[in-house]
């Protein structure tokens, strides 16, 4: 089974053709958003990491963003560097050139200032547009693809509708051949014995045991009560009691394939097939970013309560199990899966109207948050403090 | 009358989950996973997708729901009566607790 892609130098596929303005650190931020406002077909990954941090975190962040770099939704990339950041601006830029992506640089501090850096990223990203502008699509296999699932804003249809749909899908693209990654370790709490029951050997088990451990252990250590944290208030007005509630629905969105293997957050799925795991948190700006960086060209979204965000270079498929928030939300919500709630819709009908979206998706077709351009929940997920 | 319907999602389960808001004093029909059906009266106003009893429930007792345990109850809950963040504490993420019970079993709570 294909879908029509852009074929990149790598040998993947991307369902959209992009120009990427990245800022290298937060404070390059202003200047990015200059350019992405001026050129057509740019799109701008607003974080604010990248100084004043640990080196690990340093490297974490120079990872995620070489990895959102290298997305093959991006035909090309401007880094829009300051000049003094911690990230290392010229690892990222020669690794991304070796990529094989057409890549540019403007620097702040160098080009003399505000006006002068923004003329100058303004230049650049017009020539780059220009450059991958003509790309045609070309068919490509099912299997090239790198499908990231999530659910977000979730309340008692999640578990019981959306997520199950999108397990549905899941386990469809998984015996396709394609790749599918899942996350929210947060969201495994009080669910991680299933999830490992799942995994392809005792190492993988571990691993999730592992992930689950140290995220639980980063919750208490503040010596609370990690309610409304997680769950949070939305999830509580939306039925959900207690963080195994929400996790026990949440894992219902990977299907029932086998679990491959844990990514740690930066790393890319590239060259992996089957189903794996993303040691992430489950807020959105964070795992958005970390699953694009992954290398995935579109994402299932489950909601309940209503989450409307998307990513610049990831097209985002909201999928809604709650029939009220669907009907409230309709311009922000793709699919209404709040009918398999009320038994009119089986989870493998509804189920089969997502993958037939996500192929015309793939194929280039909006989804709503895209065409609304919703999509400004971007930021890096770091470990250590800011100092 | 309007009828009212909730889930149970596993035969484990003593919740269920109402796809409805009902006021106190309604009757409630309860799908289980085999499909039989049964009815149950409630004792609280219930929010859409909220959680009803679904029998007694003792101080200290597991919540069952997807056949899993999703907390504790911390005082007798009545069949028909809320379930909820008001009468279940959650048994992970509790570094209220951690500090007291450092090394021992979690699931003693």
């Amino acid at each position: 089974m294909t879908f029509n892609g852009y074929r990149r130098a790598d040998g993947s596929a991307g369902s959209r053709n992009l120009v990427g303005v990245i800022p290298t650190v937060v404070c390059a931020n202003d200047v990015a958003r200059a350019i992405v406002g001026q050129v057509q077909g740019c799109v701008g990954f607003f974080h604010h990491q990248g100084c004043c941090q640990l080196p690990p975190d340093l490297e974490r962040v120079t990872d995620t963003l070489l990895n959102l770099g290298k997305s093959p939704n991006l035909g090309a990339v401007l880094l829009v560097s300051l000049g003094c950041e911690g990230t290392d601006t010229d690892r990222l830029y020669r690794e991304l050139q070796a990529f094989g992506k057409p890549v540019e640089i403007v620097r702040i501090q160098e080009s003399g200032g505000t006006s002068k850096a923004i003329a100058a990223g303004t230049d650049a990203a017009q020539k780059l547009l220009l450059e991958i502008s003509g790309r045609q699509r070309v068919p490509c296999d099912l299997s090239d693809v790198i499908l990231a699932i999530k659910c977000g804003g979730s309340d008692a249809t999640s578990g019981m509708a959306s997520n199950c749909v999108i397990g549905y899908v899941a386990d469809k693209m998984v015996d396709l051949g394609a790749t599918v990654v899942f996350g929210e370790t947060t969201e495994f709490i009080g669910a991680e014995h299933i999830l490992a029951k799942r995994a392809i050997d005792e190492n993988v088990a571990e691993d999730i045991f592992r992930i689950v451990r140290e995220m639980e252990h980063r919750a208490e250590s503040l010596g609370c009560d990690m309610r409304k944290g997680q769950p949070t208030p939305g999830n509580i007005a939306g039925g959900l009691s207690t963080i195994e509630e929400k996790s026990l629905g949440a894992i219902m969105k990977s299907g029932t394939r086998p679990i491959r293997g844990v990514l740690v957050y930066p790393e890319s799925a590239t060259g992996r097939k089957g189903l794996w795991i993303k040691d992430s948190p489950g807020r959105e700006p964070e795992i958005l970013t970390g699953m694009a960086a992954t290398g995935a060209q579109c994402m299932l979204f489950s909601t309940g309560r209503g989450a409307p965000q998307g990513f610049p270079s990831m097209p985002v498929i909201k999928i809604c199990g709650n029939l009220h928030t669907y009907e409230r939300m309709a311009n922000d919500m793709d699919i209404n899966a709040g009918t398999v709630i009320l038994g009119q819709k089986s989870v493998r009908d509804v189920g089969e109207e997502v993958f037939a979206l996500m192929l015309e998706v793939l194929n280039g077709r909006q989804t709503k948050n895209e065409a609304l351009g919703y999509f400004g929940s971007i930021d890096i997920h770091t470990l250590g403090p800011v100092i | 009358m309007e009828e009212f319907f909730a889930l149970q999602v596993h035969l484990k389960d003593n919740v269920a989950t109402v796809f409805a808001s009902p006021e106190k004093g309604s009757c409630v029909r309860v799908d289980d996973s085999n499909g039989a059906s049964r009815k149950i009266e409630i004792k609280d106003d219930i929010p859409y997708g909220h959680k009803i009893a679904l029998t007694e429930i003792a101080e200290r007792e597991k919540i069952f729901k997807y056949g899993e345990v999703i907390g504790r109850a911390l005082r007798n809950i009545e069949p028909g009566e809320h379930v909820h963040v008001h009468n279940v504490a959650s048994l992970r993420g509790r570094g209220d607790l951690a500090a007291e019970i450092a090394g021992e079993d979690r699931h003693d709570i």
